[in-house]
């Protein structure tokens, strides 16, 4: 008696499963020794595995900066293979730009000592890292087997700094989440502007501040940029994306004021038109509903004034 | 839907208990729990309006409607699969059949309102919402102290409509609303408002149980435009007042 054909029995859904996970991650080139992995413009499904986010990674002289790892320990692990087959230099270090579980949950195929965050980064991975997980089990399935959270060892400090003969400039800001990093490189004036900018994809918020990330976004328009590779859609030679991210922001939050300020409850806000120019957005009519779960209740009590208690005759 | 209501008041209990329309295992408790013998039919007047998915399982906003119903007696709002079904019950005595409100929800569940007409019959409309759970066996975020020092402050507003006969009310209310089902934390929770007039005429009556979510905020629609009376009372004898001015 051989045990084989029970085990293949039991198993015979495996192997499919994980011939139907291949990220086809593919570099795409974007100036010299500059390159990025572009996902789709999409919400979370089991058919895209979570490969809605860009990544990317920079080619110094005798090593590889990486950013992001991607959502799942798989692409992560693809990410780093289809590193390996565009340059035989090591990786010297993989940089988090926030703590959406979409942009470090490959952190795996590096292992701790290479990954590196901001420090308020670092500490959200380690006190929402587990449940974010588990929620992108939940909407991604069979992608995320052998997935673990990863804390970062490293630590990101805002400022200038040379890796692999590579001059950098990390960017430390907060808007998208109370904690964004940007990689600059300085060379081909390439801006990794991981959440703070979303091209063709509408931006998402749950942990968004509207106010912070639109400071952030005019301090992006200081710099010097040829171009830009959004957390999510196209890479954009110039400003476009960044005006985008902004032109939605200013709607989303003077819609929501102006929704408190008329009295309206969240049903009533979700229903309220999409403007022409955003309904080409991917997921646009989906973020926006989420974005009113995150962002209304914080407009809504501003509208609202204490109020009094009651003339003295009214109560015992 | 209506004729049939009106014209089989004893068939109609049957037959709508037959065809939920959300095709839910928990409709048939429902029904016996919270109507038991009363009439009752599913009836596409009323609108239960939410969020597909609940992307805060702590505070699933909800807006209940009516159309042509005519007069409502009283609305149940109940969700079939949670833990603790029922959510609320409004008596708008001088108000508009319907109301906002949030919810605590633990798994993917109907979530129902009911609403009594004046013939004594139920008419029920609903909606799925699919959920990742945990809200209703979680601690309420606050319970870390911020409420002892707010509990039971309103801040509330009211709106005119323009060219109608009735004023918004929008109120929030700061309480933990805990459920008793989080570990070591016991039920504590807003059980009746009260809104009246500064004549004390009642305009509406919100009874409350645990799903309702913290801080609870709500929005009624009362007939009259003028200053409103709000009376709030929690299960351990709390008792918060406030005027709101229009």
């Amino acid at each position: 008696m051989r045990p084989a054909p029970l085990l293949l029995l039991v198993c015979g859904l495996l192997p499919a499963a994980w011939a139907a996970n291949d990220y086809r991650l593919e570099a795409q080139p974007l100036a010299e020794g500059v390159y990025a992995f572009i996902g789709r413009t999409e919400e979370f499904s089991r058919d895209n595995g979570g490969n809605i986010v860009n990544t990317g990674f920079i080619v110094g002289s005798d090593g590889v900066i990486v950013i992001d790892t991607g959502p799942s320990r798989q692409y992560g692990e693809q990410q780093r293979a289809a590193i390996a087959r565009a340059t035989p230099l090591p990786v010297r270090q993989v940089y988090l730009t926030h703590a959406h579980p979409d942009h470090f949950l490959g952190n795996q195929a590096y292992g701790t000592g290479l990954v590196a965050a901001l420090p308020a980064t670092t500490a959200a991975i380690e006190s929402s890292g587990e449940a974010l997980s588990a929620n992108l089990y939940r909407l991604i399935g069979g992608w995320m087997i052998g997935t673990e959270v990863v804390v970062p060892q490293g630590t990101a400090r805002d400022g200038p700094v040379t890796i692999a003969g590579r001059k950098l400039r990390l960017i430390g800001m907060a808007g998208h989440t109370d904690s964004d990093l940007m990689i600059y490189d300085e060379f081909t004036k390439t801006l990794f502007a991981g959440d703070l900018v979303f091209y063709q994809r509408a931006p998402t918020t749950p942990n968004a501040n509207i106010g912070r990330w639109l400071a952030a976004l005019d301090a992006i328009d200081q710099l010097d940029i040829t171009t830009v590779v959004p957390g999510h859609g196209p890479v954009i030679r110039g400003r476009s994306g960044i005006e985008q991210t902004r032109v939605y922001l200013q709607w989303l939050s003077a819609t929501l004021h102006g929704a408190a300020d008329r009295g309206l409850d969240m049903v009533e806000v979700m229903a309220l038109p999409i403007p022409e120019r955003f309904r080409t957005l991917g997921a646009v009519k989906t973020e926006y509903t989420r974005s009113v779960v995150h962002l209304y209740p914080k407009f809504e009590l501003e509208a609202l004034p204490r109020a009094q208690r009651p003339p003295a005759q009214a109560g015992p | 839907m209506a004729l049939l209501a009106l014209s089989a008041e004893a068939h109609a209990a049957g037959s709508a208990a037959a065809t939920d329309p959300l095709n839910s295992p928990g409709w048939n408790a429902m029904r016996e729990r919270f109507f038991k013998q009363q009439p009752i039919v599913f009836d596409e007047r009323v609108h239960v309006s939410a969020p597909d998915h609940a992307e805060d399982p702590l505070a699933v906003p909800v807006t209940v409607s009516a159309e042509n119903l005519g007069p409502v007696q009283e609305i149940v709002i109940i969700a079939d699969l949670n833990p603790i079904q029922k959510i609320l019950s409004l008596t708008p005595t001088q108000a508009v059949a319907g109301l906002s409100f949030r919810f605590k929800v633990e798994q993917s569940t109907p979530v129902r309102a009911a609403m009594q007409t004046r013939d004594g019959i139920w008419h029920v409309g609903g909606q799925w919402i699919s959920a990742s759970g945990g809200g209703c066996t979680a601690p309420s975020l606050g319970s870390t102290g911020l409420w002892q020092d707010h509990l039971g402050e309103m801040s509330a507003r009211l709106w005119a409509h323009s060219g109608e006969r009735s004023e918004r009310l929008r109120l929030r209310i700061i309480h933990p609303m805990d459920t008793g089902l989080a570990a070591g934390i016991p039920a504590f929770y807003l059980d009746t408002i009260t809104v009246h007039d500064t004549a004390s005429a009642e305009l509406a009556t919100l009874h409350l149980f645990e799903p309702v979510a913290e801080n609870p905020v709500f929005s009624l629609d009362l007939y009259g435009h003028g200053a409103v009376v709000v009376d709030a009372h929690d299960i351990q004898g709390d008792h918060f007042s406030a005027q709101v001015q229009p």
